[in-house]
């Protein structure tokens, strides 16, 4: 069960109503490595993500995640199997604090329903989410409401929930949305370490930030795929300059 | 670092302690209920509408969504036990039994139509529903009275080994319906202490970062829908035998409103809130009537005055002020 790559989609294609946001989409994600979906404003990278990520079934084609067909599975299914997904928009607890946002998120993973025992004797489920919350930076403020957080620690939140299902594939939707200059800097840096020990896939349009960096690039383009390679291939490719570099980059 | 810790744990712990004793604060401000009121049938109505809203806040306050069919699970718990006491002469414990189970099967049924629907579509299915049940209860008449209501839910005293309790006596009835109530609060504080307690905190939260969190959330929405259910149920039954009647009424759209009102007024959310809600409600429905028959005015006039300047509720408000 040790495939090349991670997830492979087969043709994927999804039409709301008479409109197709995307047309016959067939990529893979080494294991691994780091891929970055990019591509004009319009282009389908969010219905693409919200496919592979499991909030939209496909309207055609296959989604093989570790060697097993997932296409249609409901979305709670994904985080069980190991694929974990950040929103474009935060999207968090509000009202919970810090630490009970990463708390609830390792318990949907771990736990069934228990109507039972006292949860505050899960102190396994704390310490888990506060490994997570040190590992983001986020251990002062663990006691905090979520809704007080500045918009870069609440992005910074969102990756520690998402990683508390410890998933085999991490799906970030624009990560450093909003964020300042150091606070993208260091984000991409947890990025880089994370991609050590599972593979990540992140949408993004700034284009730059992901160059450097990333092991493939899937450039998406009127709802359809127009080139997947390596940096330096994306770089080359002629087709790429002509519908998003030529216009100069974001 | 150290200090840190000392500083943030001091209030977490403070909050903790109350959070602990908050079933035992609730049991006993009940209990000492009746010594202030001077009408103990009318505080027996409040502790058990109170308990009502107590199951209906873990629907509406606790998963974050608005019904408007509770009336159909208090209304079967409440008709099941009258039924069966009053035409089937069984016993009063297994008739409270199944008052509960008919509460929380009804549930079971609404909520498989109805929970996978959202917001206002949501209030609007429960809504119809519960209509449904209502029909049927004014139809069947053989069984329910229909119109004319269900008499003869008599249980004028209890046995328990060799001792009696006369159920006639307003004052003890009190501390008769108490005890189910004290446990019901338990078994609800235990709930929502839960790991299920803490998946209920995230679907009102945030139900679309729950599902991505792995939570199966249509499965948690029924099942805190069936909870609900057996606690309104469980409300229900204990009515008939305090009312000795069950009047159709029980299961109209007056009662799930009603129960909503009294939520809010209290709290929702709120662990004691739906007590203090139901107390408020019902205490000034006694007062008002006594001066108009258009109390009804009164009650809506508090109600939008609540809703406008303390939309956390009476109980809710107080909280906020105390944690300040």
């Amino acid at each position: 069960m040790n495939h090349v790559s991670i997830l492979e989609t087969h043709g994927i294609t999804k039409r709301f109503g008479g409109f197709t946001a995307n047309s016959d989409i067939s990529v893979s994600f080494p294991r691994g490595k780091l891929t970055a979906i990019i591509g004009p404003n319009g282009a389908g990278k969010s219905t693409f993500f919200n496919m592979v990520s499991g909030s939209f079934a496909p309207s055609g084609g296959e989604i093989i995640f570790d060697g097993e067909n997932v296409t249609g599975l409901a979305q709670h299914r994904f985080a069980h199997l190991g694929i974990a997904k950040s929103f474009q928009v935060t999207n968090l607890f509000p009202s919970l604090t810090v630490l009970e946002n990463v708390r609830v998120a390792v318990q949907a993973i771990e736990s069934g329903f228990n109507l039972w025992t006292p949860r505050a004797t899960r102190t396994d489920w704390t310490e888990k989410a506060e490994a997570l919350l040190k590992r983001v930076g986020l251990s002062g403020k663990r006691r905090l409401r979520t809704d007080r957080l500045s918009h870069g620690e609440q992005r910074s939140l969102e990756m520690a929930v998402a990683l508390a299902s410890d998933p085999k594939l991490l799906l970030l939707d624009e990560p450093t949305a909003g964020m300042s200059p150091e606070e993208t800097r260091s984000m991409m840096d947890l990025i880089l370490e994370l991609v050590q020990e599972r593979t990540v896939a992140l949408v993004e349009h700034k284009m730059k930030l992901v160059m450097g960096v990333s092991d493939q690039i899937i450039v998406l383009h009127q709802g359809m795929l127009l080139a997947q390679g390596s940096p330096d291939d994306i770089r080359g490719n002629d087709e790429v300059k002509r519908v998003y570099l030529g216009k100069g980059a974001h | 670092m150290s200090t840190i810790a000392t500083d943030e744990h001091a209030p977490t712990l403070k909050f903790e302690s109350v959070e602990r004793h908050r079933v035992l604060a609730t049991i006993l401000a009940l209990a000492v209920f009746p010594l202030l009121m001077p009408f103990h049938a009318l505080a027996t109505n409040i502790l058990l509408f109170g308990l009502f809203a107590a199951g209906y806040n873990l629907t509406f306050g606790y998963t974050g969504k608005l019904s408007f069919g509770h009336a159909a699970f208090y209304g079967t718990g409440a008709y099941a036990c009258g039924i069966l006491i009053s035409q089937y002469g069984v016993h009063w414990s297994l008739a409270i039994a199944a008052g509960v189970t008919l509460g929380g099967l009804t549930a079971f049924v609404m909520g498989l139509l109805a929970i996978r629907t959202r917001g206002i579509y949501f209030a609007m299915v429960t809504l119809a529903l519960a209509q449904c049940v209502y029909f049927i209860g004014f139809h069947a008449t053989s069984l329910t009275g229909g119109d004319n209501g269900l008499r003869g839910v008599n249980v004028p005293a209890i046995s328990i080994g060799p001792i009696s309790i006369d159920l006639l006596q307003p004052f003890t009835r009190y501390y008769f319906m108490l005890t189910f109530v004290a446990f019901a609060v338990w078994l609800l504080s235990r709930i929502l202490n839960s790991p299920f307690g803490a998946v209920l905190e995230a679907i009102r939260e945030n139900e679309q970062r729950a599902r991505a969190s792995g939570f199966n959330i249509e499965r948690a929405k029924l099942l805190s829908f069936v909870l609900s259910g057996l606690f309104c149920g469980l409300a229900g039954a204990l009515t008939a035998i305090n009312l000795s009647t069950v009047g159709i009424d029980i299961i109209s759209y007056h009662t799930s409103g009603q129960v909503m009102m009294v939520t809010l007024l209290g709290g929702m959310g709120t662990f004691f809130g739906p007590f203090v809600g139901a107390g408020t409600f019902l205490a000034m429905e006694h007062v008002v009537t006594a001066f108009t028959e258009r109390w009804q005015l009164i009650v809506g006039l508090m109600f939008m005055g609540l809703v406008l300047f303390f939309p956390k509720g009476i109980w809710g408000t107080i909280l906020e002020w105390v944690k300040k």
